[in-house]
């Protein structure tokens, strides 16, 4: 039977695109047969904008590319902006830093877990992962005033110490946790529905994760054992004892395996910290006009999404000369014009919403 | 029944004392539709998170009857326009809100709606929502809690309810 192919445009308007991204596939009947993704939606410019910043200033701009994790995002600017000059940062401040990374993680992984298992049609799964997500948000409210976009960290420390309110919250928080953890395995892992629709779905191997250039958990699901935490540790991630969960054959439900397990090492190094955090202050001596010798630094750490990478370039004045980041959601989503042929609607649905990337940083 | 005010004819309050209601069929719909307004399902940036952190289990915009988040935007009465608006999504934006069947408010959610934000100087972003569709409501904030953007549609329902009250919408430059 002769058939004919024709085009279905997803996007930018388009609930399970997770923000504006635009999809082109070209399908003969349900099955796709080519496709073209096209980002910049939201381009908003911030490489330009930061041109025309102080260093200080850049923090609030790191806060909103990939806005689920923006604690994270603060750390890596931070954290090249002292390798720059130098600055050795207090005790203290290393350990709330790595706490507070852990915990964004946790939120971040919820949500991109909660809303990839909306997408497939399990309403119900959405909601336990954001009732915990609101009690790390509550956390980062009391200490810095904002859910979202957090402006917490500074150049040689943080801008306060943690409130009083923050270590009950922890507390509390510490002794839940495990309990949902436990209740969402057994909700979802041998949910038949889930299994059928995820399993062999958007297979990756390890070699084409590879060249693609994934990281993170998407790249960890494909059985590639890549951390910066662990292959390159930065800050004081050496200290912890924590394991990098791999997938076996790189499938949509790897990936969620892979997030899974990733929590609980997250929360096995926030007891950690929590534990060993020393008294101290939080903010290292740090001249108020901040002004690095000429000359250029890269720096990356593991975000939820994957390797986060900042490049600063300062030409010694006050202002830098360019602020550009490696943004991991840019290079995962490059993958998927390859991996959606072959594949149906419903299927692609899947594999959208098991990478779990933020328009945000994919756009920049 | 007795008539007993000079003109011979009973006070609204009157009448609905003996459980007589009377009303206008202007009235009647705008008083149906500010009960169960149905928001349009677009997300641009960051707000759209909390938009959704809003339909969630702690806020519950459920309790207001506004739950019913549409992804069509024929089915939808709002349109609450949560994040950034580029200079590439506004041809996109523009038209979804002519998708939108009469009668349509447009809520402006976060600064970046509102006036472009921290992104404002930038050559890429529209500066603000009301340069390209008609808002109603400005919810200001980076992002604006769960419990602004509730607030900002009550707001909107005491707009609806009394359009006499509220006339003036800012359009264009």
């Amino acid at each position: 039977m002769k058939t004919q192919t024709y085009t279905l445009n997803l996007g930018p308007q388009h609930p399970s695109t997770h923000g504006v991204l635009r999809v082109v596939l070209e399908l003969d009947g349900e099955t796709c047969v080519g496709s073209k993704t096209h980002v910049g939606y939201l381009h908003r410019g911030i490489e330009k904008i930061l041109e025309d910043r102080t260093y200080p200033q850049v923090i609030p701009y790191t806060d909103r590319l990939d806005y689920l994790a923006g604690i994270n995002n603060n750390l890596v600017y931070v954290q090249t902006m002292e390798k720059m000059m130098n600055i050795e940062i207090p005790e203290r401040a290393e350990y709330i830093r790595v706490m507070l990374a852990e915990l964004m993680r946790i939120a971040s992984h919820m949500v991109g877990i909660g809303i990839y298992i909306m997408d497939l049609g399990a309403i119900s799964a959405v909601f336990y992962p954001f009732i915990e997500r609101e009690k790390i948000l509550d956390m980062m409210a009391h200490l810095s005033g904002s859910r979202m976009t957090f402006n917490y960290m500074r150049i040689g420390g943080l801008a306060h110490d943690i409130h009083s309110d923050f270590k009950p919250e922890l507390d509390k928080f510490i002794v839940e946790f495990p309990r949902f953890i436990e209740d969402y395995h057994r909700l979802i892992d041998d949910n038949e529905i889930f299994i059928a629709r995820t399993k062999n779905v958007g297979t990756i191997t390890a070699e084409k994760a590879k060249s693609y250039g994934l990281t993170g958990p998407n790249l960890r699901a494909c059985g590639v054992k890549h951390d910066i935490r662990k292959t390159n540790p930065y800050g004081i991630y050496n200290r912890f004892d924590f394991e990098v969960p791999v997938g076996e054959i790189g499938d949509c439900y790897d990936r969620y395996v892979v997030r899974m397990k990733e929590v609980e090492e997250s929360f096995k190094i926030i007891q950690q910290a929590y534990k060993e955090l020393p008294d101290g202050p939080v903010m290292a001596k740090v001249p108020k006009l901040i002004k690095p010798p000429i000359g250029d630094v890269y720096h990356q750490t593991e975000n939820p999404k994957g390797v986060l990478g900042c490049y600063v370039v300062s030409d010694g004045t006050p202002k830098p000369s360019r602020v550009h980041f490696r943004r991991p959601s840019f290079n995962n989503i490059s993958i998927f014009d390859e991996i959606f042929i072959g594949h149906k609607i419903a299927d692609i649905i899947a594999i959208l919403a098991s990478f779990d990337f933020v328009l945000g940083e994919v756009d920049a | 029944m007795a008539i007993d005010n000079e003109n011979g004819y009973m006070t609204q309050e009157e009448l609905e004392e003996k459980g007589i209601l009377l009303t206008s069929l202007d009235k009647l719909f705008n008083w149906a539709r500010s009960w169960s307004l149905w928001p349009f399902q677009f997300g641009l940036a960051c707000c759209a998170i909390e938009m959704i952190c809003t339909t969630q289990a702690r806020f519950d915009i459920s309790r207001f009857g506004y739950e019913v988040f549409r992804n069509s935007p024929r089915q939808a009465d709002v349109m609450i326009i949560a994040g950034t608006i580029t200079e590439k999504m506004r041809p996109s934006v523009e038209r979804l809100y002519h998708q939108i069947a009469e009668p349509r408010w447009v809520i402006a959610m976060g600064n970046c709606a509102i006036s472009g934000g921290p992104f404002v100087d930038s050559y890429a972003v529209v500066p603000g929502a009301d340069d390209i569709v008609p808002v109603d409501i400005y919810i200001p904030g980076c992002p604006p809690r769960p419990e602004a953007l509730i607030h900002g549609m009550l707001q909107l329902k005491e707009k609806v309810n009394s359009p006499a009250k509220v006339r003036f919408k800012k359009y264009g430059k």
